[in-house]
C-alpha cells in the first residue's frame, strides 16, 4: 500500500510541475492547486498510513497521528487562499495587459531602456 | 566609565559643529577641540594606570546574544595609538583652523574629523573584535567623507569612492576573519582570544582567518598590492592627510596586526605572508616616492614604504623587531605628520605642489626650510634624530634573521637599497623645495605662515631631535606596555644611541651615501621610469570596477530573461540538484515498519487518481476537459483522506474542491477562450524529464519516510486532549486549543488573502467573451428553475448541517474550518442558482466585516485569557446539563472557533462573490486604494 501510495503521490507531482511549466496562467493555476494536492498528501503521510484509526479519543483501534492531520487541515484552507489569490492574479494580469502569456516578450525592448 | 568618555566624548563632540553654523571660525574651532582636549586630559589620567602595568577595562552589554559588547581596554599598545590618535589630533584642528580657506565649510571639516577621531580611539581601545571592527567601518566611511571634502573636485570624489571600496573591502574580508576566530574561539573578547591563541593556530581555519584578517590589515595600511589608494587619497585636504595618511588611519592596519599579533602571530604563514608584503610594500613605495613630483604624492608614497617597514618587522614578530615597530610608528607619526604640514604650508603659500615648478624658498621661508630640515633628516634616518635609531633598529633585525635560510642575506641588502631610495626622496623633498633654483614663476609669492599655524610642525620636530638624542628618558615608559600588549609578555627596552661600529652603522652610512648618489643621479631614474607605460592607477581601478559591472549585468541579463518558465525549470532543476545527492546516499529505500496490504479500493483509487491527473496535464489545453479532470483528482484526494483515517482532512478536501472548482470556472469565463500553439516539442521534452524526476525524487521520498517506523511528539497531544482540552477530537483540540496560536494565524493570513483578491479586483476591467469559443450566444436562461428551487431548498439544510459539524467539532470530525467552508459552499449555491442581484437583495453584508468579525473574535478569546492571568489563548471548559440535549461541553475554545467559522465564511465568499459579481453591475469601482 505504502508503494502505491508514494507512486500516486510522485505521478501528482510530475503532472503538477509539468503543468507549472507551462507558458500561460491558466494551466498553471490548475498545476499549482493540484501541487497542493500532492503537498497535502505529502505531509498527511508522514503520519504514516493507518486504516480506520480516526484520532478520536476512543477509538478503540491503534489510532492515526493527529499533528499531521492538523497541520494539512489548515494548509488545506490556506492552499484555497493561495490558490484563489493565483486564479484571480492571472485574472488581473490578463485584464490589464490582454493576454494570459506568463513570460515577458517585452523584456527585450526593456532590457535597451535600463 | 572614563574609557567610554574617551571615545564617546569625540563621537557626541562631532555634533558640536553641526550645531554652530554661522559662527566664527575661532568658535567652531575651539569647540571642536574641546572635547578632544577632555578625551586627551582622561587618556592622561588613566595612562598612569596602564603605566603601572594595569589594564584598565570596562564592558557594557550592547548585542551580548550575538558576542558584541562595548567592552573597551587601555593596555599599552592601545595607550601609544589613542595618545597618538589625540595628540596629533589636536595639533592637527590648530593647523586646519589656519589651513582652511573662508570659503570652505569648516564646520563639516571639523564634524568628520570627529568623528574620524572618534572611530580611531574605537579601534585602538576596543576590547571586543566585532566592536573592533564596527569602529573600523566607521574610520572607512569618516575617511571617505573627509578625502571627498572638496566633492566639487572629481579627483576628490573619485579618490574619495576608491579608498572606500579598497578599505570597505578588506573590511568585510576582516569581519569574515573576525567571524571565524569568533567561531574557533567562542567568544569576541579580546581576553578570551588571547587565551586561546594556541586552539586557533592549530585549528584547520587558521590559515583562512589570518589570510582575511590580513586582508583587512593590508587594504587599510595600503600594503603592496592594495597601496594604490593611499596616492589618490591626496586629494583630500592637507590636514586630512597629515593626520589619516601619515599618522592614523593607515597605521590602523598596523595596530590591528599588532593587536592580533598574540593570537594570530608567530606561524610560519604569518612570517611569510606578512614579512614579505612589508618588504615588498617597502620597496615598491620608496622607488615611486622618487618618481613623484607633487609633494603630496612624494609623501604618499614614502607613508607606504614606512608602513611597509613596519609590517615587516611585525612579521619577523621577535621582540627587538616589535620594540623597533612600536618605536617606528611613534617616530613615523612624528616626522611624517610635520611633513605633511609643511607641503600643506608650501602648497598654501605659493599654489602649488609640483617639485618641478617650486625651488629656492629657503630665503623666502626659513623658518619652515629648518623645520623641514630636520623632519626630512628623520625620515632619511640621519643620525641623532628619532627616524635613525628606529632604522638602525629594524637594520640589526634585518641582520639576525635567518628565516630564508641561504638566502637571509638578501633582507638585508634589500632594507639598505630600500634606505637608500629614503635617503633620495628626504634629499629632494628638501633640496627641490627649498634650495634648487626655481624653474619658472610662481603662482603667489610665498610668505612664512602664521607662528601658530607652524606650531604644530616646530613641535614635531622638536619631538624628532628630543626622541632622538633621549629616547630612553622620553619613550620607554609608554613603549614597554605596548610592546607587552604585542608580545603577550614584559621585555626590557633599550634603546641606545651608539652600539659601537657594527654591520646596522655599516648599513646607516651606506644608506646615506647612496641615497646621495641616487638623488644626484636621478635624472637616469627619471628617463629610466619614462619608457614604461604611465597608467593612472586610478584609471585601472575604474575600469576594473566597471568590468565587474558589466560582467554582473551580464550575468543577470542572462538569468533575469523575464521568462517566468525558465524560472521555474531552474529552480526545479536546483531542488533536483541539493535532492538527488541526498536520495543516492540513502542505504536502503524501504524502511522497516510493517507494509499495509494493498486492497481494492485503494487500487482503483490510485488508478482513477493517476489517469485524472495524467488527463489533467495531458488535456490542458482544452481548459474545461482540464478542469473536470482536476475535479476528479481532488474527489479521490479527499476520499483518501477518509480511507487513511483522517475524516476532518476528507471533509475539508471536499469542500474546497467544489468551491475552488467553482472559482476557476469563473476565471474560465475571463481567460482567452482560444489557446494558441502548442509549446514546442523540445520544450515539452524538457518538461517532461524535468517533471518526471521531480515525481520520482518526491515519490521516492515519500515511500523512504513512510514505510520507516514513526517517532511521534503527539503522544501529549493525545494523553492531554481530554483532560487540557476537554474534547475527544484530537485534531479539532489541536487547532483551536493547543496549537491555537498557529490557527490564529492561519486565519489571519486567510483574510489578508482575501482581502487582497478583494482590492485586485477593484476597478478592474476583465474581457467578457459574448458567445462561446465556437460563436454561439450564452444561454437565455440564466437562472434555470430545477436548480434555484433545489438550492433554495438546500440552503437550511446545509445551515443546519453546518451548525451540527460545528458543534460536535470538538469531539467528533467536524470543527468551525468545515462548518465555515459547508456554509460558504451553500452560500455560492445561491449566487450561482439565483444571480447576484438576487443575493445583493436578501443579504446585502459585506464580507470583509464578516471575516474581521472572525478574526477579532479569535483574537479576544485569546485576550481574554489574561483576565484570569493565564496566558494568551489559554481555553477553560466545563460540563452543563442541557434539557433535552442532555449533558453539553462549554468550553472557550468553541468561542475561538466560532472565530475561525467566521473568518473561513467571510474570506471565502469575499473571494467568491466578489470575484462573481465581476460580470454585473456591482463590481468594485472603489477609487483609490
Amino acid at each position: 500500500m505504502e508503494a502505491l501510495f508514494a507512486i500516486t503521490v510522485g505521478m501528482l507531482t510530475a503532472c503538477s510541475v509539468f503543468l507549472i511549466l507551462r507558458g500561460r496562467s491558466f494551466p498553471i493555476v490548475v498545476g499549482i492547486t493540484m501541487l497542493s494536492y500532492a503537498v497535502n498528501l505529502f505531509l498527511f503521510s508522514t503520519g504514516r498510513l493507518v486504516i480506520e484509526g480516526a484520532p478520536i479519543i476512543g477509538n478503540t483501534k491503534p489510532i492515526a497521528d493527529p499533528l499531521p492531520q492538523a497541520l494539512v487541515l489548515t494548509a488545506i484552507v490556506i492552499g484555497f487562499a493561495m490558490t484563489a489569490y493565483a486564479v484571480i492574479l492571472a485574472v488581473r494580469a490578463r485584464g490589464e495587459i490582454g493576454s494570459d502569456e506568463v513570460n515577458d516578450l517585452d523584456h527585450s525592448d526593456a532590457e535597451g531602456q535600463r | 566609565m572614563n574609557l567610554l568618555l574617551i571615545v564617546f566624548l569625540p563621537l557626541l563632540g562631532a555634533l558640536i559643529p553641526l550645531c554652530l553654523y554661522g559662527k566664527s571660525r575661532r568658535i567652531v574651532s575651539l569647540a571642536t577641540a574641546l572635547p578632544a582636549l577632555v578625551a586627551f586630559t582622561l587618556l592622561v589620567v588613566m595612562a598612569t594606570q596602564t603605566l603601572a602595568g594595569a589594564v584598565p577595562q570596562v564592558l557594557l552589554p550592547w548585542l551580548p546574544e550575538l558576542g558584541l559588547n562595548l567592552a573597551f581596554r587601555l593596555d599599552g599598545l592601545s595607550l601609544l595609538f589613542s595618545g597618538l590618535i589625540l595628540g596629533i589630533g589636536l595639533l592637527i584642528i590648530l593647523y586646519a583652523h589656519y589651513y582652511l580657506s573662508s570659503k570652505d565649510d569648516a564646520n563639516r571639516f571639523f564634524a568628520c574629523l570627529l568623528l574620524f577621531m572618534a572611530s580611531m580611539l574605537g579601534i585602538a581601545l576596543a576590547d571586543n573584535l566585532i566592536l573592533l571592527w564596527v569602529f573600523w567601518e566607521l574610520t572607512s566611511v569618516s575617511s571617505f567623507l573627509l578625502i571627498g571634502y572638496w566633492f566639487h573636485q572629481s579627483d576628490a570624489r573619485r579618490g574619495a569612492r576608491m579608498a572606500l571600496a579598497t578599505t570597505g573591502a578588506g573590511g568585510l574580508a576582516l569581519l569574515a576573519g573576525i567571524l571565524l576566530i569568533g567561531h574557533i574561539v567562542g567568544s569576541y573578547e579580546l581576553d578570551a582570544v588571547f587565551a586561546a591563541a594556541e586552539q586557533i593556530k592549530n585549528h584547520n581555519l587558521y590559515l583562512a582567518a589570518l589570510i582575511l584578517v590580513l586582508l583587512g590589515a593590508f587594504t587599510k595600511s595600503a600594503q603592496f598590492p592594495f597601496q594604490f589608494w593611499l596616492p589618490h587619497a591626496m586629494a583630500a585636504p592637507t590636514p586630512v592627510s597629515a593626520y589619516l595618511h601619515s599618522a592614523t588611519m593607515v597605521k590602523a592596519g598596523i595596530f590591528l596586526m599588532a593587536r592580533l599579533h598574540p593570537a594570530l602571530g608567530g606561524t610560519e604563514p604569518w612570517f611569510y605572508i606578512v614579512t614579505l608584503t612589508g618588504l615588498a610594500t617597502m620597496l615598491f613605495g620608496a622607488y615611486f616616492a622618487i618618481i613623484k613630483t607633487d609633494l603630496k604624492g612624494l609623501l604618499a608614497f614614502s607613508t607606504i614604504s614606512h608602513l611597509g617597514l613596519i609590517t615587516m618587522l611585525l612579521g619577523l614578530g621577535t621582540s627587538g623587531a616589535v620594540i623597533a615597530a612600536m618605536f617606528h610608528i611613534l617616530n613615523h607619526a612624528t616626522f611624517k605628520a610635520g611633513l605633511f604640514m609643511i607641503a600643506g604650508i608650501i602648497d598654501h603659500e605659493t599654489g602649488t605642489r609640483d617639485i618641478r615648478r617650486l625651488g629656492g624658498l629657503r630665503k623666502l621661508m626659513p623658518f619652515t626650510y629648518i623645520l623641514s630640515l630636520i623632519t626630512a633628516a628623520s625620515m632619511a634616518g640621519v643620525p641623532l634624530f628619532n627616524g635613525f635609531l628606529s632604522k638602525e633598529m629594524w637594520f640589526t633585525e634585518t641582520v639576525n634573521q635567518h628565516l630564508f635560510g641561504g638566502l637571509s642575506w638578501l633582507v638585508p641588502v634589500l632594507a639598505t637599497l630600500g634606505a637608500m631610495l629614503s635617503v633620495a626622496y628626504s634629499v629632494r623633498f628638501v633640496h627641490g623645495v627649498f634650495i634648487d633654483r626655481p624653474t619658472r614663476e610662481l603662482p603667489k609669492v610665498p610668505h612664512e605662515p602664521p607662528f601658530l599655524m607652524r606650531a604644530p610642525v616646530l613641535i614635531f620636530s622638536i619631538l624628532c631631535i628630543a626622541v632622538g638624542l633621549m629616547p630612553m628618558l622620553l619613550v620607554s615608559d609608554l613603549l614597554t606596555p605596548a610592546v607587552a600588549a604585542v608580545l603577550g609578555s614584559e621585555v626590557p627596552i633599550k634603546i641606545a644611541l651608539w652600539h659601537g661600529f657594527n654591520l646596522p652603522l655599516l648599513m646607516s652610512l651606506l644608506a646615506l651615501v647612496g641615497g646621495a648618489v641616487i638623488y644626484l643621479g636621478r635624472q637616469e631614474i627619471f628617463n629610466f621610469n619614462r619608457q614604461f607605460d604611465q597608467t593612472d592607477a586610478k584609471e585601472i581601478f575604474e575600469t576594473t570596477v566597471q568590468k565587474l559591472s558589466d560582467g554582473c549585468s551580464y550575468v543577470i541579463a542572462k538569468l533575469e530573461t523575464g521568462s517566468l518558465q525558465r524560472y521555474m525549470a531552474l529552480l526545479f532543476a536546483i531542488v533536483l540538484i541539493f535532492l538527488l545527492p541526498e536520495l543516492i546516499a540513502i542505504q536502503s529505500l524501504t524502511g522497516s515498519r510493517p507494509q499495509l496490504p494493498i486492497d481494492t479500493v485503494s487500487m482503483v483509487g490510485a488508478i482513477i487518481l493517476i489517469l485524472a491527473s495524467l488527463g489533467t496535464a495531458v488535456l490542458h489545453r482544452q481548459r474545461l476537459t482540464a478542469l473536470m479532470m482536476l475535479s476528479v483528482v481532488g474527489l479521490v484526494v479527499s476520499l483518501s483522506f477518509a480511507h487513511f483515517s483522517a475524516p476532518d482532512l476528507a471533509m475539508t478536501q471536499l469542500v474546497v474542491e467544489v468551491v475552488s472548482i467553482i472559482l476557476m470556472i469563473l476565471a474560465l469565463f475571463f481567460m482567452p477562450q482560444r489557446i494558441p500553439r502548442a509549446s514546442s516539442g523540445r520544450r515539452v521534452a524538457r518538461d517532461i524529464l524535468l517533471a518526471g524526476f521531480i515525481g520520482g525524487v518526491v515519490g521516492t521520498l515519500n515511500y523512504a519516510i513512510i514505510t520507516r517506523p514513526l517517532e511521534s511528539i503527539s503522544v501529549f497531544f493525545l494523553n492531554n486532549s481530554v483532560s487540557g482540552g476537554g474534547g475527544t477530537n484530537v485534531v479539532n483540540v489541536i487547532l483551536v486549543d493547543f496549537r491555537g496560536f498557529d490557527t490564529l494565524g492561519e486565519i489571519t493570513v486567510l483574510a489578508i488573502a482575501a482581502a487582497g483578491i478583494h482590492k485586485l479586483l477593484n476597478n478592474l476591467r476583465p474581457s467578457m467573451p459574448s458567445s462561446d469559443v465556437d460563436g454561439r450566444p450564452w444561454h437565455s436562461i440564466k437562472h434555470p428553475m430545477m436548480l434555484t428551487t433545489v438550492a433554495q431548498m438546500m440552503l437550511p439544510l446545509a445551515l443546519m448541517v453546518s451548525a451540527y459539524i460545528f458543534l460536535r467539532g470538538h469531539n467528533l470530525p467536524g470543527g468551525g474550518f468545515i462548518a465555515g467552508l459547508v456554509t460558504a459552499a451553500a452560500m455560492i449555491l445561491q449566487y450561482v442558482s439565483n444571480g447576484v442581484d438576487w443575493m445583493k437583495h436578501r443579504f446585502d453584508h459585506n464580507y470583509q466585516s464578516i471575516a474581521a468579525l472572525g478574526v477579532m473574535i479569535a483574537v479576544f478569546t485569546g485576550i481574554g485569557s489574561w483576565f484570569f492571568d493565564k496566558n494568551f489563548l489559554t481555553s477553560w471548559f466545563t460540563y452543563v446539563d442541557w434539557p433535552i440535549v442532555g449533558k453539553f461541553e462549554v468550553a472557550t475554545a468553541i468561542l475561538f472557533d466560532l472565530g475561525v467559522y467566521l473568518t473561513v465564511i467571510g474570506a471565502t465568499l469575499m473571494i467568491l462573490a466578489n470575484f462573481g459579481q465581476m460580470t454585473t453591475r456591482h463590481r468594485p469601482t472603489q477609487k483609490g486604494h
